[in-house]
């Protein structure tokens, strides 16, 4: 029981390098996810809505 | 110099203008849109919206502010008055029931994108958003907060409450997984438990 509670609870300092890497972690997965979208090609519809968009059709 | 044809010409360089200047954002409210509406057909749809709706209102937008942030409120907006957000709820809610999370015994060890748009998923949509704005759209607090139309500390609020959420998510997603944690404290109760009947 005691040594299991001494495995589950590390020294603060080092679970304060962890917590920290585990942020680091999530924040670079965060903007890989939003990174995949915006890398996407943008499908035509987009495209033709701003070019069908009323006023000046030359955009393109 | 006043003429009507050159007044016509000018707002046609301004419509031309704020065109050139919406087509570079196009992938980054198709980004919010797709963390918003989940489903990729459904984002794409607000997305669409959004990029009409920013088209009809070009004529309040204050050219040399940030479009950004003005078509991420717009599109924002649409996705709330729209009332998509029950739609979503309901649909994470029966993602999350049907997978479990997967550990992650080692910090360094990278993280799913699935795993990781579960444990979003399980966020509260203000966290949610409040940590993508930030944490992937590359804003400022104060742009955030402009954006979801509340305080500046709220939004910073807002964001540490997800960090700190989301990693307990993702960790408790490995306690799930080998049951230790949970008949750990299961234990823990029944010692205590014990040592109560028995100091009396």
């Amino acid at each position: 029981m005691i040594s299991n509670m001494a495995r589950k609870t590390p020294k603060p300092a080092l679970a304060l390098d962890e917590a920290r890497l585990r942020q680091q972690a999530i924040g670079a997965q965060l903007r890989l996810m939003f990174e995949e979208v915006v890398k996407e090609p943008v499908p035509e519809d987009f495209l033709e809505l701003l070019r069908q968009a009323d006023s000046d059709p030359d955009i393109h | 110099m006043p003429d009507p044809s050159n007044d016509k010409s000018a707002q046609s360089q301004r419509d031309g203008e704020f065109k050139r200047g919406l087509l570079p954002l196009i992938p980054q409210l198709r980004a919010f849109a797709r963390t918003l509406a989940g489903d990729p057909t459904a984002a794409d749809d607000l997305a669409q919206d959004a990029l009409m709706k920013a088209w009809d209102a070009r004529a309040s937008f204050e050219i040399g502010t940030n479009m950004k942030a003005w078509t991420f409120m717009i599109l924002r907006n649409q996705f709330y008055s729209e009332k998509r957000r029950s739609w979503r709820q309901a649909q994470l809610d029966q993602e999350t029931a049907e997978r479990t999370l997967i550990a992650v015994d080692d910090p360094l060890a990278p993280l799913s994108l699935d795993e990781l748009r579960q444990g979003l998923g399980m966020l509260p949509a203000e966290q949610r958003e409040a940590l993508i704005l930030v944490g992937a759209g590359g804003f400022a607090y104060e742009e955030a907060a402009a954006i979801c139309g509340c305080a500046v500390g709220t939004v910073k609020s807002r964001v540490s409450r997800a960090r700190r959420a989301l990693q307990s998510i993702l960790e408790r997603g490995e306690y799930d997984r080998d049951g230790r944690a949970a008949d750990e404290a299961m234990g823990s109760i029944l010692a205590q438990a014990e040592r109560l009947s028995g100091a009396r």
